[in-house]
């Protein structure tokens, strides 16, 4: 659990690079790893694994699907598969493979997928994935985790080798600034509380997170109480922080770089819609498709800002009032 | 647990699992009958000739790993497996029955001996590969086969599968094509043509071998080649016909995807020299 609201942003790092390195450490410990990539080491950084480590990488090219088959063949046989590639052809072009080959069966695979979100910037809708949550959160036997920072990827990388089970973790393709504390521990379905607020509560994940935090900050001035919450797993979602936060505030916004229907708003909502229905607005993409453009820009032009998170706020606080 | 058998033997064994096949569908009301009676021959030279296993321990690592990648054809998958030990044959009773390990199509989560879950087509391949990478990497010897249907290798991950394993030298893997000729909607070559299959296995850089599928010493010697082909995967192209075994089922594209009935069942066993009690 942490304390306070302040950012420490003097650092900044993509987690896709994160993952790259911390992939390469351990490899080193365990002999299990393998690692398997469709044609894009470079961009996913898992390349630096299979420089190191050439007899445990599989480029199996341009072929996802082919890639998730044999990412589960090589858990059957006993290793521990980290496969990789952005995180559309992951999950929409493979998607079916994850299914039947790997959520069915269960199998000890592990999917890391960077280039989530629309921050991907120029290259525009084809690549930029802001459906993957929800594509996976279907899946039974499937975990879900959005990592906030590089160092929560290096965190999460680390637990889920040692987790049994199909996992999936969306990584982007920006540099993002590290804010979780040095001391962080990550634990698979235990979201991180930064603070929890009297007036409203930020559920956020992933690059959201550095989003809600300035914008709890600059309601302080306006004298809101505002927590935020780093719901980094998406599945199992943490029903008790959920609780915990609403019964507080009375009132939650969720924010995440993706879709709003079926991700990290929808999970929300669907837990307080059966068990503390109170006034959710959901910050993300409202069901279209990227663009090409600056990162930043493209976070103002679908309303992905600190100020749109100060709107939702605005907004729930509003609703809660005429409600209670 | 290799059980060596003469050609009579496994002959006597194929003749009882397709027995087994026909009694378990008809009793289960549904699945798919031609595609369990083409490859029965080539699944019994494989669990009762060529693969070493031991069903009191599925998971042993040393193993040799049979995919059903045509997961429909379950009933010969289960009737085999019963038969090798690896379960209590009264079970195939249950097959497609609710709460049953023997699930419509094969079910890893519910049964001993199914490596992996199967059924939508064209994902075996990719998982045999891997199987057979990890296998490399721990210096097991052991090899994997992985059945494939005609109409299934229309799915291109087939052949995304089939250059991997060609690119990593998979010769621990060994593809067999049940090429009965038939899929549901009509004869293989009126609904998508796959041919020609030698030179297109042959072009993604497989060892071919083509043989009979119901002729058990060509399918006893193309497995044994096949273990003897070093630095390239192999597949066998076994000719095989829908619904082997029982004369009004053969080549009858009908008859992929439903289950005798009880009358049909007593005219095939009759064929299959098998009385039937009670």
């Amino acid at each position: 659990m942490g304390k306070g609201l302040e950012t420490k942003t003097d650092t900044v790092k993509a987690t896709r690079v994160a993952y790259g390195e911390v992939l390469l450490q351990l490899g080193k410990k365990r002999q299990d790893i393998v690692v398997l990539d469709a044609d894009l080491s470079g961009s996913t950084n898992t390349g630096k694994f299979g420089k190191a480590f050439p007899e445990r990488f599989f480029n199996i090219g341009i072929s996802e699907q082919d890639m998730m088959g044999t990412a589960a063949g090589l858990s059957l046989a006993g290793k521990l598969p980290f496969a990789s590639t952005f995180a559309i052809f992951a999950t929409g072009r493979a998607w079916e493979q994850v299914r039947q080959t790997i959520c069915y069966s269960n199998l000890n695979v592990k999917i890391v997928a960077t280039h989530g979100g629309i921050t991907v910037g120029e290259d525009g809708a084809s690549h930029q994935s802001v459906e993957d949550l929800t594509l996976m959160r279907v899946l039974p036997n499937m975990t879900i985790i959005v990592p906030a920072d590089a160092k929560e990827t290096e965190k999460v990388i680390e637990v889920i080798a040692d987790e049994y089970g199909p996992t999936y973790v969306r990584l982007g393709r920006a540099k993002v600034p590290v804010i979780m504390p040095e001391d962080y521990r990550f634990n698979i379905g235990k979201a991180y509380i930064f603070h929890i607020g009297k007036d409203a509560n930020i559920i956020s994940c992933g690059i959201m997170v550095e989003k809600a935090l300035k914008a709890s900050e600059r309601l302080k001035n306006d004298g809101l109480d505002v927590g935020v919450i780093n719901m980094s797993t998406i599945k199992p979602i943490d029903e008790e922080t959920i609780m915990s936060a609403t019964k507080t505030s009375r009132a939650i916004v969720t924010a995440e770089e993706h879709s709003i229907i079926g991700g990290l708003g929808s999970a929300v909502a669907e837990v307080l819609s059966e068990k503390y229905p109170i006034p959710v607005k959901r910050i993300g993409i409202k069901d279209c498709f990227g663009c090409s453009g600056d990162p930043e820009g493209l976070l103002k032009l679908y309303s992905l800002t600190v100020e749109d998170i100060i709107s939702g706020i605005r907004e729930v606080v509003r609703m809660k009032g005429n409600l209670w | 647990m290799k059980v060596a058998l003469d050609i009579k033997d496994l002959e006597e064994k194929a003749r009882l699992i397709r027995i087994d096949i026909l009694k378990m569908l008809t009793l289960a009301g549904s699945g798919h009958t031609g595609g369990s009676l083409s490859a029965a021959d080539i699944v019994t030279a494989l669990y009762f000739y060529k693969m070493r296993y031991n069903p009191k321990d599925p998971s042993w690592r040393e193993r040799d790993r049979f995919i059903l990648s045509k997961g429909h054809a379950a009933p010969l998958l289960y009737a085999a497996l019963s038969r090798a030990g690896f379960f209590d044959p009264e079970l195939l009773k249950t097959l497609r029955k609710i709460g049953s390990p023997l699930q419509g199509h094969p079910s890893r989560q519910s049964l001993p001996g199914v490596e992996v879950s199967t059924g939508s087509l064209g994902q075996g391949l990719s998982v045999a590969n891997g199987i057979a990478l990890g296998l490399r990497l721990d210096g097991i010897d052991s090899r994997v086969y992985c059945l494939l249907g005609d109409g299934e290798i229309q799915e291109g991950q087939i052949w995304e599968a089939s250059m991997t394993a060609a690119h990593y030298h998979l010769d621990n893997i060994c593809a067999i094509v049940d090429n009965n000729g038939l899929q549901i909607d009509g004869p293989v070559k009126e609904v998508m043509r796959v041919d020609p299959l030698p030179q297109k296995w042959n072009a993604f850089g497989w060892h071919i071998i083509e043989t009979d599928g119901h002729n058990m010493g060509e399918i006893v010697t193309a497995l044994d080649e096949a273990e003897t082909i070093k630095g390239k995967p192999t597949v066998i192209i076994a000719h095989t016909v829908k619904g082997k075994g029982v004369s009004f089922f053969e080549g009858r594209v009908e008859y992929h995807g439903i289950a005798p009935t009880q009358e049909e069942l007593t005219r095939a066993l009759k064929e299959l020299g098998e009385v039937q009690h009670g």
